[in-house]
């Protein structure tokens, strides 16, 4: 079983890692929005990518373009991303190429899902909100990242 | 010394501008600012930008008093380490983020953790004053390394489920 983790720099990245139990015993690639990121994940695989945000439609390109070639050269079973846009073209990537995909969305939105998550919850195969309120037929409310 | 941290993305002159004129009062601590774009100068106290997830940690661990954004990284990092924190939402309005997610983070934080949090500016003095008269201020509630284990094991289900079709 392999799971491409991925995650923008900051709070995206820390929840991220608070997941990492879920993923033992299988194999695990990461990637995130900065080089020095990958001090955080020693002895994993790792890729950066350029941060991006729906303001910049050129980055936002640039972005799913790398994610692009990093899906498809690791073949993950399954994509993972508490995002956030590069999460989302992630994710994206990954449908097209026939990989389920699950959005974690931030424990940040706690009102209403980010914009990333609402664009996820169109197609992701599995999506989670932090809050429980934010539960519905499509979106699974199992707890959060704190303990 | 107190450590100010405003995330990845934007700046956020308004919390800087403020540590600013708290530091004037507090010479014998020793404040240092994390923050990018800074649009003004500084007369009292250290900014530096982006961290190295070692020199973050580093000064995290190191403060006494966290000052931050509302962003999730500082709050889970604070409740992680039990590190006593202070939270200062960034307003929309304000063109300090895109929409108010951070008013929305800081008033659950604020009822769920017990996290202090600054909604205005000059909230942010009297709230750091108390805290360090307090000496060794009241640390957060804690929470584990990880996530809570009804969502890995839920994750973790949803991953398992693909391998067997």
């Amino acid at each position: 079983m392999k799971v491409l983790a991925i995650a923008s720099v900051g709070g995206h990245w820390v929840q991220l890692l608070r997941l990492l139990p879920a993923f033992d015993q299988m194999e695990l690639v990461f990637v995130s929005t900065k080089e020095s990121s990958a001090t955080m994940v020693p002895g994993y695989r790792y890729y950066s990518v350029p941060d991006a945000s729906r303001w910049n439609k050129f980055r936002l390109i640039q972005s799913f373009l790398k994610l692009s070639t990093i899906v498809f050269r690791e073949r993950p079973d399954v994509v993972i991303s508490t995002g956030a846009a590069p999460g989302l073209m992630g994710l994206i990537a990954a449908k097209i190429l026939g990989i389920r995909t699950i959005w974690v969305d931030s424990m940040a939105n706690a009102e209403r899902l980010s914009m990333s998550g609402k664009l996820a919850r169109k197609f992701a195969d599995r999506i989670y909100t932090q809050w429980p309120e934010l539960a519905d037929e499509k979106v699974v409310c199992a707890g959060s990242v704190l303990s | 010394m107190i450590f100010v941290t405003t995330g990845t993305q934007a700046p956020f002159n308004r919390l800087v501008r403020a540590m600013d004129e708290i530091a004037a009062d507090l010479k014998d601590e020793e404040i240092i600012v994390q923050a990018f774009e800074v649009d003004f100068e500084p007369l009292n106290l250290k900014v530096v930008g982006f961290l190295e997830p070692a020199a973050y940690t580093e000064l995290f661990d190191r403060a006494r008093l966290i000052v931050s954004h509302a962003g999730m990284g500082s709050i889970v990092s604070a409740l992680t380490t039990g590190k006593p924190i202070i939270v200062m939402p960034r307003k929309a309005s304000l063109q300090e983020h895109r929409n108010d997610h951070q008013i929305d983070t800081a008033r659950k934080m604020e009822t769920l953790q017990s996290i202090p949090v600054a909604y205005e500016a000059t909230d942010l003095k009297p709230m750091i004053l108390k805290m360090l008269a307090e000496g060794n201020p009241k640390p957060v509630p804690a929470t584990g390394r990880f996530a809570s284990s009804s969502l890995i094991q839920s994750v973790r289900n949803f991953i398992n489920k693909q391998t067997n079709k």
